[in-house]
């Protein structure tokens, strides 16, 4: 007798359930906590298990976000947008995996799905355009009544947390982190709870699209859990509410925000699907003035 | 010399070494010439290395949690040598790393003062008068740190010129080449020599364990720096890697526990290198406490050899203290 492997056939194969894992510093850990939960699909059936992140998951991806901030924000603006124009060719080639997910998470049909699979590679690509140009356009040279050339640059202002939108789990999701990143700033990202898997596979786009590890953190879970640590965190510069829905807890993280003046961007009725305009871009810069002593 | 029969009778307690286990009547002994020191030494049972790796490992899981953090992140401060050992030295920062050792949190006066500043000896006289009278001690690294490849007179010199300068500890450099070709009376006697030299200020052995390589060659040098007169074995210079290892530590923490149970004398252990967050130093004051006792949890017999350690331990504090997470903006540079 010859020993023969027995291949499964289509009806005894088992499913591989997977518990996706959170995304930080460039590594796929579980939560800290050892927590998980169920992801269902916009009819109730089971889709995953998700890693739930706690608030230690959190300050860990804050350090790793930290650590990453010099490199990213000083590489070069053109080298920025190559690489999120990166993440959308990535993105392009998991194009069926993202529309399924977001077919499934929001109850979109699969066409439907795949024209906001395509809206949000056409942000990425936006933004992406974006890097070299912000310079010129929020910039200025300032007239001054002395023998100066005075100019005012944007600059990066650190570490960003992202309060995901619950709503709309890869374009809204897409529309919050890449005008954060693009000028250099990084992201902890607490995706959306009840729809976390396109940002998942984002997290998996990340890792294989020359992103440094560190510059865009995702967490999986509760925002409302999340969000009080990352709005009081000394180590956090600014903070996108984009995912909070009831207006007290969006005071209340505002008010948690005060204590190092982060830049706080409160959360407003929006159409992802709308052109985004200029606003998040330069809601997370530092505008730079230099003197410099012209006619010696 | 190792007795088997005598050990088949009295089976060995892990990692524990006794004078009976090496066949040795008193401790006197063995130093009084080179071949019985080399007896005893290579006689110490060996060290099981995945017994002590285990150990350490599982001792590293202990949870410590909210007025035993509290208490853990005060003792961890007041046990730190603030260390600045660089090239780049200038009188500047040795000043500026006093003010820190003075006053590690500015924002809180509740913060304890650090153990020592530990520095080369050519500013020893620098930290010694930014330091005065505030309790805090002056370290000064000796003996042609960190290879202490010179001759015994340079070494001896070095010594005298940092206790003539103030210094109140000094750490010394073995000769690690010397120890791992066997010759042991030549670093006892450096050891010795240096002690000597060294009068009444606090003498700290470096055995360099990144160096030595095996657990039982760490087991071995401890015990010899110890006959030698060393009121400390430290792991690391800091400038070999690996430095200070938990599982080095731990070897060592039980040879100072052998020792007191042999001689009844209490001595120092110190990691240094490696050693940055502030639960890695909690890991190691719980295998203090388990390994060496309570004793032990006290900075005249447990000090860490860090700079950046500091300010990630403050920053926990203030953590306990605010509710918080706070960001290393608000915390001096080193």
């Amino acid at each position: 007798m010859v020993w023969r492997p027995t291949l499964p056939t289509d009806s005894t194969r088992l499913d591989v359930r997977k518990t996706y894992k959170l995304y930080i510093g460039g590594a796929f850990p579980r939560s800290e906590s050892g927590r998980s939960y169920v992801v269902s699909n916009a009819k109730g059936k089971f889709l995953a298990n998700a890693s739930q992140a706690s608030r230690k998951d959190a300050r860990d991806a804050v350090v790793a976000a930290r650590k990453a901030f010099g490199g990213w924000s000083g590489r070069t603006a053109y080298n920025r947008g190559q690489v999120l124009y990166r993440i959308a060719e990535v993105m392009e080639g998991r194009h069926e995996q993202f529309s399924s997910e977001v077919a499934a998470s929001e109850g979109l049909s699969i066409s439907k799905a795949r024209a906001v699979v395509d809206a949000s590679i056409d942000r990425w690509v936006w933004y992406a355009g974006w890097a070299d140009k912000l310079a010129q356009v929020v910039g200025s040279s300032n007239p001054v009544a002395g023998p100066y050339f005075d100019f005012s640059l944007p600059e990066a202002t650190g570490v960003v947390a992202v309060l995901a939108p619950q709503d709309s789990s890869l374009l809204g999701l897409t529309s919050v982190i890449a005008p954060a990143i693009v000028s250099g700033n990084t992201v902890v990202a607490v995706t959306s709870f009840e729809r976390p898997l396109p940002a998942v596979t984002l997290g998996e786009v990340m890792a294989t699209s020359d992103v440094p590890g560190g510059v865009v953190n995702i967490l999986t879970g509760s925002a409302s859990e999340i969000g009080p640590w990352l709005a009081s965190h000394l180590d956090v510069n600014a903070i996108d509410l984009a995912g909070i829905l009831d207006p007290e807890e969006a005071t209340a993280l505002e008010v948690a925000s005060a204590d190092n003046l982060k830049r706080v961007r409160r959360p407003a009725q929006e159409d992802w699907t709308e052109h985004p305009g200029l606003s998040r871009l330069t809601q997370y810069l530092e505008l730079k003035t230099v003197w410099h002593p012209i006619g010696l | 010399m190792y007795n088997r029969k005598q050990a088949a009778r009295n089976p060995i307690r892990l990692g524990r070494v006794t004078t009976t286990d090496t066949g040795v009547d008193s401790l006197a002994d063995v130093t009084s010439s080179e071949d019985r020191l080399r007896r005893f030494l290579l006689g110490l049972p060996g060290v099981d290395q995945v017994g002590a790796e285990a150990r350490a490992a599982a001792l590293s899981t202990r949870s410590i949690k909210t007025t035993a953090k509290a208490y853990a992140l005060d003792l961890a401060i007041q046990m730190i040598d603030l260390t600045t050992l660089e090239g780049s030295d200038t009188p500047g920062k040795v000043r500026a790393l006093c003010a820190k050792a003075k006053r590690p949190d500015p924002a809180d006066p509740t913060a304890p003062q650090v153990a020592a500043v530990c520095v080369y000896p050519d500013l020893v006289a620098t930290a010694k008068f930014e330091l005065r009278g505030t309790g805090i001690n002056v370290a000064s690294v000796a003996t042609a740190f960190p290879s202490g490849r010179s001759s015994l007179a340079i070494k001896q010199q070095d010594t005298r010129d940092a206790v003539a300068a103030g210094a109140d500890e000094v750490d010394m450099v073995i000769d690690r080449g010397a120890f791992l070709s066997g010759r042991y009376g030549l670093v006892f006697d450096e050891i010795a020599a240096i002690r000597e030299a060294a009068g009444d200020t606090h003498l700290k052995v470096i055995l360099e364990t990144g160096e030595l390589v095996t657990y039982d060659n760490v087991r071995r040098a401890s015990w010899l720096a110890m006959l030698a007169g060393a009121d400390f074995i430290k792991t690391s210079t800091g400038k070999v890697s690996p430095a200070a290892t938990l599982p080095v530590t731990l070897v060592m923490l039980e040879a100072v526990r052998d020792y007191h149970e042999a001689t009844g004398l209490h001595i120092g252990v110190k990691p240094a290198g490696g050693i940055r967050t502030a639960k890695d130093a909690i890991k190691y004051l719980v295998t203090v406490n388990e390994t060496a006792g309570p004793d032990w949890l006290d900075p005249e017999l447990f000090r860490f050899g860090a700079s950046s350690l500091l300010n990630d331990l403050l920053m926990q504090r203030t953590k306990l203290a605010t509710g918080h997470y706070p960001g290393p903006d608000y915390f001096t540079l080193d």
